[in-house]
């Protein structure tokens, strides 16, 4: 090989190389899961959520997750929501799994909610019992902090796949926030449910998509 | 000074000396005077207080020392250059017992002055300064015994508030009064969490299983900052929230209301304990 | 000298099917899934594993099935099997004079240091490219460009990545190479191992980069349990790669202390070893007494990950204490172990430009060992605030700051060799000075940590990061390149172009200092580390930073251009001794011989005897009265 080749051949190895590990890493940076916005529009919106206790699909089947339903009445995988500012925003959560219980059971109070309380299967509440709380919905910079009732253990026709339908047991969580100016916010669950993990925290509680979210305030 | 074959040799020693006489004399008085009033942390507690002195004198002290080496090195590139091409061998000096002992001496006292001031202030003169001292803490300022303990719970990840002297009470915001010694008993449900109070001067390591005690004393009122200072996983960034110095009146009126407010939720917290074993470990089922 | 005449070559492809690191990645490959799947057999009736759809069991045995896998395709099983069969052993080594041998395994020493100076180099620019996509999302004072899962996952690699590659960096390359050179010895104490502590590294940083398929790291590169015991299947990736860079370190340390301590040529005293012998001597130390613990708490994290102990959980007796103090034990000596052989290059190359003895060389060695020993007992200065026993914080506020006293010497044995001498600029030289105004700002913030008043502030927050990437990257990584810049001539036999040098060094320094310096203030200011999303008053001092940053990868960009071009272009052989050093490694020819001296040489004189008169050669080559092999 002439000199000139060899060098070229280099060059452009080295180049080759380079675009793979970049393509590796930032591949990955970028994967978030797809933004579900709420219905309506500005000054009230809803947003419609579920949780289940096992996702059922690959890539994980046995975790915790959050689904959302987007404008078209279909479920989507995902915990990026988008809400307008300076709305407010009415919140449905169909809670499919069991109770876990609170690892604090200081947040088995709602708080940052219209009214500071939410309403359980049509009953209105404003404190609830820790040891029944199956997972929360939690946003930090709002002061938003709701506990979701969990089926009971015994329930008959538990959801094992999602999405989860109505069909199956369920408790249903409603309540009402105020959102502020626009921003990015992270929203989590305070419940240590992901089974399994040391401390109930890991795999599902530390992953966007699946018990951690952004809600985007536009 | 000396003569190499023949010619004067510049009194280089001197020269270098006389720089970095007139920069220290420059910069010292600059550092304390001008730069140290911004020095972190704020003044907002006697230990922050404590910890900006500590940055004013360490900075005023190793300014000069910083200074002496840089003079040297740049004063030796513009004079000890080879401004040849040639390969030029320089004096074969390969030592000074009394330099290198002056050397030894003078870093060595101001490394033990800096050792013994340091301990000095954290034990007798701050108190601790302000950080995690954990469970028994070797520096106790006076009245320790009459603090307003806090309890700061850190979890994943979200910091909450007890007060065990009202009630018990949790919160989510941290209030506390002015001019009234605090006890902050840092600790953490889940992983460890390190509780930062930028303006109080305050850092605590949040370990599960530990009460890490700091204290700290408010002199005036207004808002501080609360950070994660140790990475806690996923949303170890958002751990910040404002807390609040209050007056006193106005921190009894806060804390009655917070009271209120806990009403229907405090009957559900555990008994307030130093540290917390929560349950579960591992979620079955 | 063993007269072996190189055999003729066999053709291309029978070499790529022979034991390389092609059969050496196809075997670590079928390894990983023969572990996973044994792993998965462990696993069945756990449902902690089966349950959490990730099966640590089975990750760490595929990952252990991938490192043996690797590790007999490179031919590492050979020797033993051969030995075990009754053949006799071979120390031939491997077709000289192939540029295939820096494919598979070699046992001859600077075949290993260029291995290590690629490997590790390209390992170094993948951490460094980490560095620029974290400064992208620190552009904004919200989470903007990556998720916050994401970029957690990029702070630990690129922590984990640098602390593990530069651990090596520079006794990996020129330790490998130059230091039975400099001793006048033909190999080093034992080669099997050097070869095997060079192939650990690419295993290592190939399953470190595997944690992004398994979900990423959310712990840093200090990885405190119990986050560790909660993280994704990435973190076993963190495990498994820092125990088999724990493993090679210790055997770097202890081949390097054997090979100085024992293979010394003739009249090589111990006041004649070149300095950076010296500072290796002590680093192997450090290397060999403190990576041990770290092989100790990491698998106390993959017992807990794996097999459902709590050595690290407070609810059920464990203590995250135990972590923190196993792990800086480690991680303290670490740090010098980073920064020893940085004083040792910048030492060796600054009488060399300077033209004049190195100033108070017993001083240099008394501070290396000086810090050798401090360095076991400083650890729990990074745990003032964790609620350790109050009543010790003095005591280790104490001995930090006496650590100040023997790096001091380094920094009086530079002004005594700067004194009145001839300096010429040379890109080794300007790397080698600059690290003592880095080093200079890196150790004297170090003082402000050291005292918990100031402490309570600055720790964990941006001032510690910039403090220690001054060290690090000021220290290490300046001396890093002055010595690549000093020694490549000899190594590679090609001369580096000396105006890109030059470009490269001043952009590096001066956007070096740009970028770290700032953050000093940006820790005082109440910046944590490890947050992508920070106060938003501080968000023009963040986007200066990440644009000075950018231009220090532009300026590695340089680097490895003027890599391309010197060495593949131009290709300008180099003089045997172009620097007119009076090192002994620089007498040898270039390319050196691959058993380095057709005789052992007899050391006459120390390596700085520059302007001394009648100064005697550095060493008799042909020493006639002496047995011409042996040691």
């Amino acid at each position: 090989m002439s000199r000139a080749a060899r060098a070229l051949a280099v060059a452009a190895g080295v180049a080759f190389g380079t675009a793979l590990i970049v393509y590796y890493i930032v591949s990955y940076l970028t994967v978030s899961p797809p933004v579900v916005a709420a219905t309506g529009s500005k000054p009230r919106v809803h947003l419609t959520l579920q949780t289940v206790a096992s996702f059922g699909n690959p890539p994980h089947p046995d975790w915790v997750s959050y689904l959302a339903r987007d404008p078209h009445g279909k479920w989507v995988h995902s915990t990026v929501l988008r809400v307008p500012a300076y709305s407010t925003v009415d919140v449905t959560i169909y809670q499919f799994d069991t109770a876990t219980g609170l690892r604090n059971p200081f947040w088995g109070q709602p708080r940052g909610t219209i009214g500071g309380t939410i309403n359980v299967d049509g009953k209105t509440f404003n404190v609830l019992n820790p040891d029944l709380a199956s997972h929360t919905f939690a946003i930090s910079d709002l002061g938003v902090s709701v506990p979701l009732k969990g089926v009971a253990d015994n329930a008959k026709n538990q959801c094992s796949v999602a999405p989860c339908t109505l069909s199956e047991a369920h408790t249903t969580v409603t309540f009402s926030f105020k959102t502020g100016k626009p921003g990015k916010l992270r929203w989590q669950c305070f419940v240590p449910c992901a089974f399994g993990f040391p401390l109930g925290f890991g795999g599902p509680m530390q992953s966007i998509g699946w018990m951690d979210g952004y809600l985007m305030v536009q | 000074m000396t003569t190499i074959a023949g010619e004067p040799v510049p009194r280089h020693g001197v020269r270098i000396f006389a720089i970095w006489l007139v920069l220290t004399a420059i910069a010292v008085p600059l550092i304390v005077l001008v730069l140290g009033p911004h020095l972190p942390p704020p003044h907002m507690t006697v230990e922050s207080v404590d910890q900006r002195n500590a940055n004013i004198v360490m900075t005023a002290l190793l300014v000069p020392i910083a200074l002496l080496v840089l003079v040297y090195f740049i004063y030796s590139f513009v004079f000890f250059r080879e401004t040849t091409d040639a390969i030029v061998d320089g004096p074969p000096i390969k030592g000074h017992a009394g330099a290198q002992l002056l050397w030894i001496v003078l870093t060595s006292t101001i490394v033990l002055a800096l050792a013994v001031w340091g301990s000095y202030t954290l034990i007798a003169g701050a108190h601790g300064a302000g950080g995690g001292q954990g469970p028994d803490p070797a520096a106790k300022p006076t009245g320790y015994q009459h603090a307003l303990p806090v309890q700061v719970i850190g979890q994943q990840w979200e910091w909450t508030f007890r007060y065990p002297t009202y009630g018990g009470i949790e919160t989510r915001d941290l209030a506390i009064p002015e001019h009234t010694l605090v006890a902050f008993h840092v600790t953490s449900l889940d992983v460890t969490h390190s509780f930062w109070a930028y303006e109080l001067g305050v850092k605590a390591d949040a370990v599960p299983g530990v009460d890490n005690i700091a204290y700290v004393n408010p002199r005036h009122t207004g808002l501080f900052q609360i950070r994660c200072a140790e990475l806690c996983g996923l949303w170890h960034g958002h751990m910040s929230k404002k807390g609040r110095i209050l007056a006193s009146s106005a921190f009894q009126a806060w804390i009655s209301a917070a009271q209120k407010k806990n009403a229907s939720i405090v009957k559900y917290l555990p008994k307030y304990s130093r540290v917390y074993y929560p349950a579960p470990l591992r979620r079955a089922g | 000298m063993s007269a072996t005449p190189i055999a003729a070559q066999p053709p291309v492809w029978r070499r790529l099917i022979g034991f390389n690191m092609l059969t050496g990645l196809a075997l670590g490959i079928g390894g990983w899934f023969l572990g996973a799947w044994i792993g998965g057999q462990m696993a069945v009736g756990h449902p902690y594993l089966q349950g959490t759809d990730q099966n640590d069991v089975g990750i760490y045995m595929g990952y252990l099935f991938a490192v043996i896998g690797w590790l007999v395709g490179l031919g590492f099983a050979n020797y033993p099997i051969g030995r075990l069969l009754g053949r006799a052993p071979s120390l031939r080594h491997h077709e000289t004079g192939s540029w295939t041998r820096y494919f598979r395994l070699c046992t001859d020493h600077k075949v290993v240091g260029i291995q290590y100076l690629f490997g590790v180099g390209i390992f170094f620019f993948i951490g460094g490219l980490n560095a620029m996509l974290m400064r992208t999302e620190l552009l904004r004072p919200v989470e903007q460009a990556w998720p916050a899962s994401q970029y957690l996952t990029l702070v630990s690699l690129h922590g984990t990545m640098m602390i593990m590659m530069t651990s090596a960096f520079i006794l990996g390359p020129f330790g490998n190479y130059f230091v039975p050179i400099m001793i006048g010895a033909r190999r080093m104490a034992f080669p099997r191992i050097e070869a095997l502590t060079f192939w650990l590294v690419p295993a290592a940083g190939l399953i470190l980069l595997s944690a992004i398929a398994f979900g990423g790291i959310a712990t840093g590169w200090t990885g405190y349990a119990p986050l560790a015991d909660e993280g994704r299947a990435g973190m076993d990736a963190y495990v498994m790669s820092f125990i088999l860079i724990a493993i090679s370190l210790t055997l770097v340390g202890l081949n390097l202390m054997a090979t100085i301590l024992t293979m010394r040529a003739p009249g090589m005293s111990w006041t004649r070893l070149p300095i950076f012998v010296w500072s290796v001597l002590a680093t192997s130390i450090l290397m060999a007494l403190a990576a041990p613990v770290l092989v100790a708490s990491m698998t106390m994290v993959l017992m807990d990950r794996a097999a459902n102990t709590s050595f690290f959980v407070a609810s059920v007796g464990g203590s995250q204490y135990l972590y923190e103090n196993l792990f800086w034990f480690f991680g303290h000596p670490e740090v010098y172990i980073l920064a020893l052989p940085g004083f040792g290059i910048v030492l060796e190359i600054l009488p060399v430009f300077a033209r004049k003895p190195l100033w108070g060389y017993r001083l240099a060695v008394a501070g290396m060992l000086g810090v050798t020993l401090l360095s076991f007992m400083v650890w729990q200065h990074h745990l003032f605030v964790s609620g350790m026993n109050a009543g010790l914080r003095p005591f280790y506020m104490l001995t930090t700051e006496l650590i100040s006293i023997p790096t001091g010497f380094i920094f009086l044995n530079a002004i005594g060799t700067l004194w009145r001498a001839r300096i010429r600029f040379t890109v080794p030289m300007l790397f080698a000075l600059a690290f003592f105004f880095n080093f200079l700002i890196g150790g004297l913030s170090g003082i402000f940590l050291s005292d918990v008043p100031s402490d309570v502030t600055t720790h964990g927050s941006y001032f510690v990061m910039a403090h220690f990437h001054y060290t690090i990257v000021g220290g290490l990584v300046f001396a890093f390149f002055g010595a690549v810049y000093y020694w490549l001539p000899k190594m590679l036999g090609f001369e580096l172009n000396e105006t890109l040098g030059k470009i490269h060094f001043w952009l590096f320094f001066v956007f070096f200092n740009l970028t770290f310096f700032p953050l000093f203030a940006a820790g005082f200011l109440d910046m944590p580390r490890r947050v992508s999303t920070y106060a938003p008053h501080l968000q023009t001092l963040n986007i200066f930073v990440s644009a000075s940053a950018y231009v220090i990868g532009l300026s590695m960009l340089i680097f490895i251009a003027n890599l391309i071009w010197s060495l593949v272009f131009v290709r300008q052989p180099a003089a045997e001794n172009p620097w007119v050093s009076r090192g002994l490694e620089w007498q040898v020819p270039t390319p050196v011989p691959i058993e380095n001296f057709d005789r052992i040489p007899v050391i006459t004189s120390g390596p700085y005897e520059y302007g001394v008169p009648n100064a005697p050669p550095v060493a008799d080559f042909a020493p006639g009265a002496l047995p011409a092999a042996g040691r």
